[in-house]
C-alpha cells in the first residue's frame, strides 16, 4: 500500500513552496496561494457568498417571525396601520431596487467580458440607484417623524387614519373628507379618545360615521415597520460601501474575464437585498 | 511519485525542517496580528480562549467563596447577580463556543484536512478580530456597573434593569458573527479544498463534528444576532416588542433566544465529541468502530438540535401539544448521542490502551459526559421538569455537560495536539496528576448540586437555608481543587513552551494527516496536496521508535 505522498515540503527548499501550480500562480496575481487554479477560487467564494447569504435570510428570518405572529395575533393593527404607509413611495423604491439589480447583474456580464468602461458605468448605476432608494426611504422617515407614525410607546399620530388620502381612497368616502378637515358640523363622540392625539387643527376632529376605531398597541406595527426597513436600510449602505470598494478596484483595472468573483459575489449580495425588500413591500404598505 | 521510502525518511526527519515552521517563518508581533495563516490564527485564539477561561474561573471561584455561607460572605448580593451573569457571558460566549472550533479547528483543521490553508485566510482573522472586539464589549460591561441579568438576557427584566446590558448585549452580538464566519469558512473548507483521496468517510471524525458544528454556527447565530439586535432597540428606546404593555411578547424573546441557544449547545458539545474520537483510536491502537455511524450521528445531532428549544420553556406558558414535541424529540438526540458513547466503548474493546494525558482526559470525559448527558434526559421529562426547572439539578447537569463535556474535551485536545503546536512536550506526570485531581474536583463540585437541585435549591440564589450549607461547601472545595488542578496545567503547558523544540513528528501514533508534517508544521502545511488512499484511523503501519520518541511509518508496505 502507497499510502500518502509527497506531502510535505522537501529540506532544502528554502521557504515553504508554493507547489505545483506555481506557473498558474505566477501568471495570475489574485490566484491565492492555497488554490490551484482560477476555477478553484472562484467556486469556493461562490459557495462561502451563498453560505453568507443563507445566515442573511436566518437574520432578517427572525424579523419575518415577529411580523407573522404579531399580524396573526393582531391583525386589526395591521389592516388599520397600513393606511399610513404611502404604497407610492413604496412602489418606487421596489423599482429602484429591481432596476439596480440589473445593473449590478449587468456589471457582472461587463467583468466576465472584460467590458472596462461598462462595468464602471454599471456600478455607479447601481450606487446611483441605492442612493437614489435611501433618499426616498429618507422622504418617508421624515414624513413618519413629521406625522408621529412612530414605533411603540412613540406612536402619536398627527392625524386619524380616517383623515388619511390613502384611506378615503379605499374606502370611497369622499363625504367624509371634509369631515376631515375639521370644519363639518359636531356629530356625535366616538368612543375612542382620538382627540388628543390631533393637535393640527387645534381643535379637535370629528370621526365620521364609519371610521374605524384605533385599536390598541398600534405602534407595534411601527416598530415592526421600522426594524425591518431599518435593517434592509442598513444592508443598503453596507452595499453602497461594496460596490464603492468595487469601483476603485474596476477603475484600476482589476476585472477581467480570469478573475470577476467579487463583483459576481457583491451582485449576488445585492440580489438578495433587493428580494428582501421585495417581500417588505407587500408584507408592509399592501395589507388588506 | 515520490517513493514511500523516501516520504518515510523526510517525515522521520523534524529536525531540519525546524529552521522554517510556521513559528519561526516571520518575526515580530506585526507578523502574528495580521498573520493569514491558519495555525497562527489558531494559536492566537487559544491564548485568547484560556485567558478569558482565567476570568470566568476567577468570577466562578469568587460566587463558589460567596455561596460558602449563606446570606453575606464576601460580596453583596448585587455584585453576586454581576458575577454569575459575567461567569456565564465569558465562559460560553467567549471560552467554550470558541473553544475547540476556533481555536484547536483553526489550527488542525486545514492540517488533517491536507490543505494549505483554510477556504477564506482573511475571514479568518477577521473573525479573531471580532472576537476581541466582541471581548472588549463584555470588558465594558464589566467595568461600567456590570449587567446582572444572567447569560440569557431575559426580557423583561434585561430592559428594565439599571446595569450596563447594551455593552453585553452588542458585545455577544459581535461574537456571534465570529462565530459564523468561522463555520461559514470551514464548511467552505471542507467541501472545496480536500486533496486528491480525502472523500468525506476517509475524513477524521473530528473534521465530521467541525462540519456539523458550522452548519449549527451558520444556521443558528444570525438568529441570536437579530435577537439581541432587537433587544438592544427594545432596551434603547423601547419599541415593545417584547413588552406587554406595548403589544409585544416577552415570551417571544424566549423562544428566540433558545432556537439559537439550544443549537449553541451542540456547538458546544458536538467538537467535543470530535476530539475523544480522534483520541480513543489512537491511544486504543485500534481502528475506530463505527466509523459512520459516529460520523453521521454528529449530521443526525446538529438537525434534531434545532428542533427541540422549546424544553427550556415548560414553565413559560407554552401549549401542552408543543411541550409534547419538544419533549418527544429531546428524547431523541440521545440516540445518536448514546452510538458515539458506544462505539467509543467498542473501539477501546480488545485494543491496547496507552494511558497518556490525552487519553485520560478523553476517559474523563466519557465518564463525565455521561453523567451529563443522562441527567438532560430527567429534564426533558416534562413532569420532571417542572420540579427541577430553575434549580441547582438544571445547573449541575449543564456542568456537566459544559464542563466535563466540553472543556475537559478541550483539554484532551489542547494537550493531544500541544506537541504539533509548539513543537514541545510538555511534562507527562504532571499533566496526569492535573487531569485526576480535575476529575475530583469537577465531581466534588457539582454532584452535590445535584442533590441540592432535587431537594429544592433555586439557581442564582444569593441567598439559602442552613440545611444546605453543607452541601455547598463540598461544592465549593471541590471548585477550588479545580482551580488547582487548572493552576498546575498553566504552568506545566506554559513551562514547556521554554524547553528547546522536542516533539517528534508523531508522538501518539495517530493516522491522520497533521502528524505528518513536522512538529511544528511548516508554514505552507504541505508541499504538494497529499494523496489520500486510506482512512484515518489505520495504526498497522506506525511503530514507536525509541531514539525520536515518536512513532514512525513502516516502509516496507508498498502497492
Amino acid at each position: 500500500m502507497a499510502q500518502l505522498v509527497a506531502d510535505q515540503v522537501p529540506p532544502h527548499e528554502p521557504s515553504g513552496g508554493h507547489g505545483h501550480a506555481d506557473a498558474e500562480h505566477a501568471a495570475n496575481p489574485y490566484l491565492a496561494h492555497h488554490f490551484d487554479t482560477p476555477k478553484h477560487q472562484f467556486d469556493s467564494g461562490k459557495l462561502g457568498i451563498w453560505i453568507f447569504l443563507i445566515t442573511e435570510i436566518l437574520f432578517f428570518g427572525g424579523l419575518f417571525c415577529a411580523y407573522a405572529i404579531y399580524r396573526s395575533l393582531h391583525p386589526d393593527i395591521f389592516v388599520y396601520a397600513h393606511y399610513y404607509l404611502d404604497t407610492f413611495w413604496g412602489a418606487l423604491n421596489t423599482g429602484v431596487l429591481i432596476l439596480s439589480s440589473l445593473t449590478a447583474a449587468w456589471a457582472v456580464r461587463n467583468a466576465q467580458l472584460g467590458e472596462q468602461k461598462k462595468l464602471i458605468f454599471n456600478i455607479v448605476a447601481t450606487i446611483a440607484l441605492a442612493f437614489c432608494f435611501l433618499g426616498v426611504k429618507y422622504v418617508e422617515y421624515s414624513h413618519k417623524f413629521h406625522e408621529g407614525t412612530l414605533p411603540g410607546r412613540y406612536f402619536n399620530p398627527t392625524h386619524e387614519v380616517w383623515e388619511l388620502e390613502s384611506y378615503q381612497k379605499a374606502h370611497g368616502q369622499h363625504g367624509s373628507a371634509t369631515a376631515a378637515e375639521g370644519h363639518a358640523a359636531a356629530g356625535h363622540e366616538a368612543a375612542e379618545p382620538a382627540g388628543h392625539a390631533a393637535p393640527a387643527g387645534g381643535e379637535a376632529k370629528q370621526p365620521p360615521p364609519g371610521a374605524p376605531v384605533r385599536p390598541r398597541n398600534v405602534g407595534v406595527f411601527f416598530s415592526i415597520y421600522f426594524c425591518m426597513t431599518g435593517l434592509h436600510g442598513i444592508h443598503v449602505v453596507a452595499g453602497i460601501i461594496t460596490w464603492g470598494w468595487l469601483l476603485r478596484r474596476a477603475i484600476r483595472g482589476e476585472f477581467g474575464p480570469a478573475h470577476f468573483g467579487a463583483v459576481d459575489y457583491a451582485a449576488l449580495y445585492w440580489h438578495l437585498v433587493d428580494l428582501i425588500w421585495i417581500y417588505l413591500f407587500p408584507l408592509l404598505y399592501l395589507i388588506h | 511519485m515520490t517513493s514511500p521510502s523516501a516520504t518515510a525518511d523526510v517525515l522521520t526527519a523534524p529536525a531540519e525542517s525546524d529552521s522554517d515552521s510556521y513559528l519561526t517563518h516571520d518575526k515580530g508581533i506585526l507578523s502574528w496580528l495580521l498573520t493569514l495563516d491558519h495555525k497562527r490564527i489558531g494559536v492566537m485564539y487559544l491564548m485568547c480562549v484560556m485567558g478569558a477561561f482565567l476570568l470566568g474561573g476567577v468570577f466562578a471561584l469568587l460566587l463558589r467563596t460567596e455561596l460558602l455561607t449563606p446570606g453575606r460572605t464576601i460580596v453583596e448580593h448585587d455584585t453576586y447577580n454581576q458575577l454569575f451573569t459575567l461567569h456565564g457571558a465569558v465562559m460560553v460566549f467567549l471560552v467554550i463556543i470558541p473553544g475547540i472550533p476556533a481555536a484547536l479547528g483553526n489550527f488542525v483543521l486545514p492540517l488533517q484536512l491536507g490543505a494549505k490553508d483554510v477556504a477564506f485566510p482573511r475571514l479568518n482573522l477577521a473573525s479573531w478580530y471580532l472576537w476581541v472586539i466582541g471581548a472588549t464589549f463584555l470588558l465594558v460591561s464589566l467595568v461600567t456597573n456590570a449587567a446582572d441579568t444572567g447569560w440569557t438576557f431575559y426580557t423583561p427584566y434585561s430592559t428594565t434593569t439599571t446595569t450596563s446590558v447594551i455593552p453585553a448585549l452588542f458585545g455577544a452580538f459581535i461574537l456571534g458573527f465570529s462565530s459564523i464566519f468561522t463555520g461559514l469558512n470551514f464548511i467552505t473548507t471542507m467541501h472545496k479544498l480536500r486533496p486528491p483521496g480525502m472523500t468525506w468517510f476517509r475524513m477524521p471524525l473530528f473534521l465530521w463534528a467541525l462540519y456539523s458544528t458550522a452548519v449549527i454556527q451558520v444556521l443558528a447565530t444570525p438568529v441570536l444576532a437579530i435577537t439581541l439586535l432587537m433587544l438592544i432597540v427594545e432596551r434603547f428606546i423601547g419599541i415593545g416588542i417584547f413588552d406587554p404593555a406595548l403589544g409585544g411578547d416577552p415570551v417571544l424573546f424566549q423562544h428566540f433566544f433558545w432556537f439559537y441557544s439550544h443549537p449553541a449547545v451542540y456547538i458546544m458539545i458536538v467538537p467535543a465529541f470530535g476530539v475523544v474520537s480522534e483520541i480513543f483510536p489512537t491511544f486504543s491502537r485500534k481502528r475506530i468502530f463505527g466509523y459512520k455511524f459516529i460520523a453521521l450521528s454528529s449530521v443526525a445531532i446538529a438537525i434534531l438540535g434545532f428542533l427541540v428549544w422549546g424544553h427550556h420553556m415548560f414553565v413559560s406558558g407554552q401549549s401542552v401539544v408543543a411541550a409534547t414535541i419538544f419533549s418527544g424529540i429531546t428524547f431523541l438526540i440521545a440516540i445518536p448521542t448514546a452510538i458515539k458513547v458506544f462505539n467509543w466503548i467498542t473501539t477501546m474493546y480488545k485494543g491496547r490502551i496507552h494511558l497518556d494525558t490525552p487519553m485520560l482526559y478523553a476517559l474523563f470525559f466519557l465518564w463525565v459526559f455521561s453523567i451529563g448527558g443522562l441527567t438532560g434526559i430527567f429534564l426533558g421529562v416534562m413532569s420532571l421538569d417542572v420540579h427541577l426547572h430553575d434549580t441547582y439539578f438544571v445547573v449541575a447537569h449543564f456542568h456537566y455537560v459544559m464542563m466535563g463535556g466540553s472543556i475537559t474535551a478541550f483539554l484532551a485536545g489542547t494537550h493531544y495536539w500541544w506537541p504539533k503546536m509548539f513543537g514541545r512536550t510538555y511534562n507527562e506526570k504532571w499533566g496526569r496528576i492535573a487531569c485526576g485531581l480535575l476529575f475530583v474536583g469537577l465531581n466534588l463540585t457539582f454532584f452535590p448540586q445535584f442533590i441540592l437541585g432535587t431537594r429544592g435549591m433555586p439557581r442564582r440564589y444569593y441567598n439559602y437555608l442552613e440545611e444546605f450549607q453543607g452541601l455547598h461547601q463540598l461544592s465549593t472545595i471541590g471548585a477550588y481543587l479545580m482551580g488547582v488542578a487548572f493552576v498546575i496545567t498553566a504552568i506545566y503547558l506554559l513551562g514547556s513552551l521554554r524547553k528547546p523544540m522536542d516533539a517528534p513528528a508523531n508522538p501518539w501514533g495517530s493516522n491522520t494527516l497533521e502528524w505528518r508534517t513536522p512538529s511544528p508544521p511548516a508554514y505552507y502545511n504541505f508541499h504538494n496536496p497529499p494523496e489520500v488512499v486510506e482512512g484515518p484511523y489505520e495504526y498497522a503501519d506506525w511503530v514507536y521508535d525509541k531514539r525520536t520518541r515518536g512513532y514512525q511509518r513502516k516502509a516496507s508496505h508498498d502497492s
